[in-house]
């Protein structure tokens, strides 16, 4: 049952092949028996996840059952989740049990789905690797020498090893994709806007998003038929009509304009990564696609706009953990300022704590100008030349990371790490959506390739994706997992 | 050397939303603490702020109120700093983009002069919580009950010049705000406060000396006092050749001084940078000509109105304009006895008198307007005088009676305008002072005007007052005259 899609095992639960209390119990037994070396869960809720598949299974016996009834899935460890300790990767929040479900697990619950537990992360979503997380790093299924990728590493590796059938991420700046790619599974970032980031923890609020990681497009499609909509607890949450995702999936591409960015191919990318994806532009060329190649001009901006913009928004959204009202507290404090600074030198890990003083910095008196003011200029500029490009072409199509998944401890450099999404971050910072789909293999370690819609295109995005996963086998590939 | 004394103030006002600017928690004073604080005012991971709507209705209206420019769009940033009673670490506030722009308000002063002040802007922010620091030995205790309540910070220009001014300032913009019923603007409970900026310049400078910033000030009277106090630390030190450092203070009401909090070094960098957790703040011209159709008459306009139409003098005017509950009751009072002079005369002098007595606000005054206006009009229509109508107030103010045609009946103060029965007693009360009648028809014609005060007195005495004085007064001295 572990290989099934999430699409299979639906049909599985309403053909009653199986139970939800079968599948999710074998789900957990093999968490517990491969988890150990992959690391990909912070917390398994076991006992949680039985009763909850229990209810489905007597809502789908009184015929009530939904769509999602009974489905397995696993969150972030980013997403409140009532209860259940939600610790962002941090030993800021070790101890910190959500008192309420985010706007997305609500919604999810509410579509009878089963939640297995919360995975790991780099902390506080800051990383490419899963290497800052508090709870040890994650191995990549494929082999546990290679990071899986990050921040969203552990629901990426977690759905890679068959662990779970999907689970959520967030997407700050490539958090979603650049796993999901390194991992061969399916992810997608939704416009900005289109998923509530109720209860999500934040990062960097402006460019924040949540998203589905799963085998298949339609699976994503499935779970955003279930997350995506307005949230009135979430002003920056857009009110606007959801269509059904899972409907045209299967449309031809037939004249379908790709467009190539020329900076997406340029220095810094793999050969063995730039051969996987022009052969996947070549397998849409097949399907009757039209290639161009265009431009975006700045995108060599991307990376500092970002680096200035995401970090100035997380030190102000990482001052709350102050040891005062939740999360961790330094022991015995002699006054207020003792206070603050050795919980704040204890909780946080060294990543997180540079993009705080990054962010500090960049906001101070005399410095603002130069440094935000300028990013919110080149933020424009970057959305511009996607408005630009779209409306020229349907679609943009490139890699989703400069290289395969890279060797644990290979990054030490942060500046070397930024890089990573270079081809990611760019989409967060005009938010439109982009989704990574496994496009190749390279010496047994996956390639994604991203694909680019205008705002609000995700339907077109999971149509292209999906027929291209019809017309590959990519997708269904596994890792050998020694158990 | 003279000096000239500039003052700017910031007040902030406590908006009377039902819940708070960003969530839904109710904003009542007094509850038991963090029991009206939800996760969002805690500040709690992953919750958002939703912008309350009516915070913003009430903003606008302020903004209206005072013809300032209402721009289509503002802003709210963040404003970083630490402290135990501010949950997020930063508070959500505006800078560059203030809901309300370049305004003005009307201030008038003790000798009648009216005075332009024009304010900077206005802004709205989220409150903070408050630190309890008396209760815990060696520990502070935090209550995020007020974080979050929505705070209008009003920023004048530094356009006055004294502490009399800047009360009068205060004091027009409490009559503004609880006009348009945006605040309950009660200044104990923390619904005003006010910064103060206050420096010194040698007069005719053009350029503005440096200026200290007293924080926090919750009364009238406190403004005016920790102005006259700032006033004369900088003089002393300006005129001893010393420099006065741009520093923030802290009024002390038990000391009747102004200490340094932190000065110009010490201060903050806040770090502002919008909140991207809440979108810009759209306003059409539709939603602000709505707004201006819901203003209610302003104290300037009622103050115009009551001397033009009710011919009050400006004074009169003035003070009875000096809170919506007092103007709502003057005019209900007015209503009711169809005499404004009259009823202006009564709730200046004999009402208001007795609430400033006993301590109360207009809106607890013991007697109703309907009960006062029910005694004005048996003043007017000559059922009782002045004197019945005083102790039929008195009577009213204890509770004795229900309304004043009650009391009237039944302590018997009707008053007597029957000739036949005056008369009489006139004829008795002549009959009885032989001595003063004869005094009178001796006295010269320019003394018998006053002595015929007696001969009423001894009436009106025998009628337990119910007689009506001018009557009284006219037929004795045409009896007595015929003496002559």
């Amino acid at each position: 049952m572990h290989d099934k899609t999430l699409a299979e095992l639906a049909r599985g639960l309403a053909a009653g092949d199986f139970s939800s209390r079968e599948l999710t119990s074998s789900l957990l037994e093999r968490i517990k028996r491969i988890d150990p070396a992959l690391n990909s869960f912070i917390t398994v809720t076991d006992e949680q996840a039985l009763k909850e598949a229990d209810a489905a299974d007597a809502l789908r016996h009184k015929g009530e059952a939904g769509i999602l009834s009974g489905l397995p899935l696993a969150y972030k460890d980013i997403f409140c989740t009532e209860g259940v300790r939600t610790s962002a990767g941090s030993k800021m929040l070790d101890n910190f049990i959500a008192p309420y479900n985010a706007t997305v697990v609500e919604k999810l619950r509410h579509a009878g789905t089963v939640s297995l537990g919360k995975t790991n992360m780099d902390e506080f979503a800051m990383g490419s690797s899963n290497e800052n997380s508090y709870y040890g790093p994650v191995k990549n299924p494929w082999n546990p020498k290679l990071v899986p990728g990050g921040s969203s590493g552990g629901s990426a590796a977690a759905v890679a090893a068959g662990l779970v059938p999907a689970a959520l991420g967030t997407d700050t700046g490539g958090s979603i994709r650049q796993p999901a790619a390194f991992c061969g599974i399916t992810g997608l970032k939704p416009t900005y806007g289109r998923v509530s980031r109720y209860g999500m923890i934040a990062y960097a609020s402006s460019l924040d998003q949540a998203g589905p990681m799963a085998r298949t497009a339609e699976d994503c499609a499935m779970l955003m038929n279930a997350m995506a909509g307005h949230d009135a607890r979430d002003s920056t949450s857009v009110s606007r009509n959801v269509p059904d995702y899972t409907q045209g999936l299967n449309k031809p591409l037939n004249g379908l304009k790709i467009g190539l960015p020329v900076e997406y191919f340029g220095e810094g990318l793999a050969p063995e990564v730039e051969t996987a994806v022009r052969e996947a532009v070549r397998v849409y060329e097949s399907l009757g696609a039209q290639v161009i190649e265009v431009s975006l001009p700045h995108t060599s901006m991307a990376i500092p706009a970002y680096y200035v913009i995401a970090p100035a928004e997380a030190s102000a959204n990482l001052s709350r953990y102050d040891g005062v009202r939740f999360g961790h507290r330094c022991k015995d404090p002699v006054d207020l300022e003792d206070l603050y600074k050795r919980t704040r030198a204890e909780g946080f890990g060294d990543e997180v704590k540079r993009r705080i003083l990054i962010g500090t910095h960049t906001l101070s008196e005399g410095f603002f100008d130069a440094y935000y003011r300028k990013a919110q200029q080149i933020r424009r500029l970057i959305r511009q030349d996607f408005l630009d490009a779209f409306a020229r072409v349907d679609v943009l199509m490139g890699p989703a990371a400069p290289t395969t998944a890279f060797e644990l401890g290979a990054k030490a450099d942060p500046v070397q790490m930024y890089l990573q999404d270079i081809y990611t971050i760019a989409i967060n910072l005009a938010g439109i959506p982009g989704i990574s789909v496994p496009a190749g293999l390279a010496d047994n370690r996956p390639v994604g390739l991203q694909i680019l819609g205008p705002h609000f295109g995700e339907a077109h995005l999971l149509n292209v994706a999906h027929v291209y996963q019809q017309a590959t086998d990519w997708h269904q590939r596994r890792p050998e997992i020694k158990e | 050397m003279q000096w000239d004394v500039v003052i700017g103030l910031e007040v902030h006002v406590q908006l009377s939303t039902c819940s708070k600017i960003f969530s839904g928690a109710s904003t009542a004073f007094g509850a038991e603490p963090n029991t009206q604080a939800c996760g969002i005012d805690l500040g709690l991971p992953g919750t958002l702020p939703v912008l309350n709507e009516s915070a913003v209705a009430m903003a606008v209206r302020f903004g209206l109120a005072i013809n300032a420019e209402i721009p289509e769009y503002s802003v709210f940033e963040r404003k970083n700093y630490f402290y135990p009673d501010l949950p997020k670490g930063y508070q959500t506030s505006q800078m560059a983009h203030p809901v309300v722009g370049r305004g003005e308000v009307d201030i008038t002063l003790g000798d009648g002069t009216v005075k332009t002040v024009r304010i900077h802007h206005a802004h709205m922010e989220e409150d903070a919580g408050k630190s309890l620091h008396e209760d815990y030995s060696g520990m502070t205790g935090i209550d995020l009950n007020r974080a979050g309540t929505p705070l209008l910070e009003i920023v004048s220009e530094p356009d006055m010049h004294s502490a009399e001014e800047a009360s009068a300032y205060i004091r027009a913009i409490h009559a503004i705000v609880t006009y348009l019923g945006i605040s309950d603007g009660n200044m104990a409970e923390g619904s005003m406060r006010c910064d103060v900026n206050v420096s010194l310049r040698p007069k005719g400078q053009e350029k503005l000396g440096t200026r200290a910033e007293i924080k926090n000030v919750n009364s009238f009277r406190f403004v005016e006092r920790a102005i006259a106090f700032e006033i004369e630390r900088q003089r002393e030190i300006l005129e001893d050749g010393g420099v006065v450092i741009q520093e923030t203070r802290l009024y002390n009401p038990d000391l009747d001084e102004t200490r340094s909090m932190r000065t110009k070094e010490e201060a903050n960098d806040y770090r502002y940078f919008p909140c991207p957790d809440l979108l810009p703040l759209m306003l059409d011209e539709a939603y602000i000509e709505h707004q201006r159709s819901l203003l209610p008459e302003l104290p300037s306009e009622k103050r115009q109105r009551f001397v033009e139409s009710l011919g009050l003098s400006t004074y009169d005017a003035d003070v009875l304009t000096g809170s919506r509950p007092l103007a709502e009751y003057f005019e209900a009072v007015q209503q009711h006895c169809s005499d404004a002079k009259l009823a202006a005369n009564w709730v200046q002098g004999d009402l208001l008198g007795r609430l400033n007595r006993d301590g109360l606000d207009i809106t607890e005054s013991p007697v109703s307007a309907e009960q006062l206006g029910g005694l004005l009009v048996r003043l007017v229509d000559d059922t009782i005088n002045g004197k019945a109508a005083k102790q039929v107030f008195a009577d009213l103010w204890e509770c004795k009676g229900e309304t004043a045609d009650d009391i009237i009946e039944s302590r018997g103060l009707k008053q007597v305008t029957d000739t036949g029965a005056i008369e009489s007693l006139c004829d008795q009360v002549i009959a009885d002072n032989p001595v003063q009648v004869t005094q009178y028809r001796e006295a010269t014609e320019d003394k018998r005007g006053k002595m015929i005060g007696f001969f009423v007195g001894q009436v009106m005495k025998a009628s337990r007052g119910t007689a009506n004085p001018p009557q009284v007064n006219a037929m004795l001295t045409e009896k007595l005259d015929a003496l002559l």
